[in-house]
């Protein structure tokens, strides 16, 4: 049967009830609606929505709330996993600085990860919110939602949102009577997973390509046009608000033991299972419960192998199941949690092919600024093609290796790189078998007839 | 702005140009967002995409005119141009379709997707049918993963599609 036009379209999607989600264990995503339908000011406001500002501002003073977040320990949902409350306390401000920027990247590319659109489309007052609090930690005169160009139906709820905000007196002068001045803008970019890079993201921000730049200085001491910048990731910001009215040690309890870290996390499953989708579950979350929640492995198929967050984060095997979901345990076994989006691979799929498909999406994102990425990613995606194609020569494996060291963390800018030498790195370690079945050539074989120049 | 030498070389790139107008509302629209930056470059790439939805693409004579409303030089607005992928510096179709070619797609059938469509449009990757109708592009994970293969058409996002849907999805898009 074929499916009409209407019902193909994507909508965005939790797979819990309403039932199961409460303000004081589901912090992101108690408010949403069992229909999916945008949660306007009106809802919002009734749901408790700004009652974090009405707390803290003109009430607590910046660095409470950065000791605050420090105390919860928010790391970075956008994957580096790194405390947003530290992040805060590294910007600068006071004396004679200047007021800088917070922006929100909300340039979600990440292969396999889709839970901050479900945040954007839904309830784009709870980021707002969040904003304005990071705002006031960090002393930023202005914020900028960088979303994803292709995000069409985000940037009319955020476009949306920021207006009924602003028309409430949430945003602009005088916050809420606290005497603090803020403002948004939506700011849509126009392609390139690059721009999810911090540095890159600001340069993009700024109108010029997306390269990404130096650190140090990081943007919290010269970001947007040399100003302090913080740059948090949607999730990331989401959190403020439940953090800011409930308190450091209730955020700390919600992981319930399962982890060190604090609060939940927006999991989630694609690839091959029967049940994808998107939890909000407490972090430290094993994979073996997400999976479980999926349905399972999709016909009843072998699990052969799984990443745990995007394709930047290392390939993990069913035995890894266990583990706790949070960023020092994944990060034990020679991955990263990233996102925390798995995706799930059976026993039917050639690992040589997945990480050809990975290598190709790092290699044509390259933004070509440092030349082991320029040049390391697309001979790793040649040598993968000819592997794929079962035309691979002795020695390849090793060029891969040492390809996987060259483009690691320290030689490049940014992470780019590093981030797609990790999968490279991993899906040999664990399936070597799949990569030296696609030799069929002795070693140089590929130099001994040269192709003429035009041929190829 | 500033009234500088250099921004009255970019007036007259703009007028010997290609013939290319920029449209008054364009116009308008490009100052509007300027204002929301501390610097005027930085409403550079929604200057293009502002052109871009009047015109489709990009058209050589619209960088200085952007280049000369903005004060900044033709060289950074076609660097911004050129290295963005969704801003489009040759004629593309009237409904641009992006289909996501990442892993989750990847492992739910992007293959056959793209097959399907390539099948039913006659045009691959980078290339547009010969009735002006579709462009064909990949794009980075469009983040629906829970119902892949994904594609986008124009501003509307689909998923799952699955290939035998694919004729009867493109008639919408005449």
């Amino acid at each position: 049967m074929t499916s009409s036009p209407a019902s193909l379209r994507y909508h965005s999607q939790l797979r819990q009830s309403a039932a199961e989600r409460r303000a004081e264990t589901h912090p992101l995503t108690w408010r949403l609606r069992e229909d999916g339908a945008l949660i306007g000011l009106e809802e919002y406001v009734e749901k408790e929505g700004y009652a974090a500002v009405k707390k803290v501002l003109g009430e607590l003073s910046s660095s409470d709330v950065i000791d605050t977040m420090k105390e919860a320990n928010v790391r970075g949902r956008g994957g580096a996993g790194f405390s947003a409350g530290v992040k805060w306390s590294l910007t600068m401000q006071g004396g004679d600085l200047p007021r800088g920027y917070i922006v929100c990247n909300a340039d979600e590319m990440e292969p396999g990860t889709f839970k901050d659109r479900l945040l954007l489309e839904q309830q784009p007052h709870l980021l707002i919110e969040g904003m304005i609090l990071g705002a006031y930690a960090n002393n930023s005169c202005y914020g900028y939602i960088f979303l994803r160009g292709e995000y069409i139906e985000a940037a009319n709820a955020l476009a949306r949102a920021i207006d009924e905000a602003r028309a409430a007196g949430w945003l602009g002068k005088d916050i809420a009577g606290s005497g603090f001045d803020f403002d948004i803008a939506l700011h849509t970019g126009a392609g390139r997973y690059i721009c999810g890079e911090e540095t890159a993201l600001i340069n993009s921000l700024e109108g010029k390509r997306a390269n990404p730049r130096n650190k140090p200085p990081f943007p919290g001491q010269s970001g947007a046009w040399g100003k302090p910048t913080v740059v948090n990731n949607v999730e990331t910001l989401c959190n403020v608000p439940a953090v800011m009215q409930h308190g450091a040690k209730w955020y700390q309890e919600l992981s319930g033991g399962l982890s060190d870290d604090g609060g939940t996390k927006l999991y989630g499953v694609s690839g091959r299972v029967n049940r994808t989708g998107l939890w909000e579950l407490p972090i430290g979350t094993s994979g073996a419960e997400l999976l479980d929640r999926a349905g399972g492995v999709k016909d009843g198929r072998g699990l052969k192998t799984w990443l745990p967050g995007g394709g930047s984060t290392g390939f993990l095997l069913p035995e890894h199941l266990e583990l706790a979901l949070d960023f020092d345990t994944i990060g034990e076994y020679g991955s990263r949690l990233g996102t925390g989006l798995l995706t799930v691979v059976t026993e039917d799929q050639s690992v040589v092919s997945l990480t050809r498909n990975l290598e190709a999406f790092f290699a044509r994102e390259s933004c070509g600024w440092c030349t082991p990425c320029r040049d390391g990613l697309p001979w790793t995606l040649k040598i993968l093609q000819s592997l794929e194609r079962g035309e691979g020569e002795q020695g390849d494996i090793e060029l891969l290796e040492s390809l996987a060291t060259d483009l690691g963390p320290g030689r490049t800018f940014c992470a780019h790189a590093p981030g797609a030498a990790m999968p490279l790195e991993s899906s040999i370690r664990h399936f070597r078998h799949e990569f030296e079945a696609g030799i069929t050539h002795r070693r140089h074989a590929a130099h001994e007839d040269p192709i003429p120049v035009g041929e190829v | 702005m500033n009234d500088n030498a250099s921004l009255n070389i970019h007036s007259s790139i703009a007028s010997d140009g290609d013939g290319f107008v920029l449209h008054e509302e364009d116009r308008a629209a490009i100052l509007e967002e300027r204002d929301h930056y501390e610097q005027p470059q930085a409403a550079c790439i929604e200057a293009l995409k502002i052109v871009q939805r009047r015109h489709g693409w990009v058209p050589d004579g619209a960088i200085p005119a952007i280049a000369e409303v903005l004060g900044v030089g033709p060289a950074s607005v076609e660097g911004v141009a050129t290295f963005y992928s969704l801003i489009f510096r040759q004629p593309v179709g009237r409904h641009v379709i992006l289909i996501c070619d990442s892993s989750s797609c990847f492992l739910t059938g992007f293959d056959e997707l793209r097959e399907a469509i390539t099948a039913e449009l006659g045009i691959d990757f980078g290339q547009t049918t010969p009735d002006g109708r579709f462009t064909l592009l990949p794009v980075c994970c469009l983040g629906a993963c829970d119902r892949g293969p994904a594609m986008m058409i124009g501003d509307d996002t689909f998923g799952p599609v699955p290939p035998e849907a694919v004729a009867e999805l493109l008639k919408e898009y005449s």
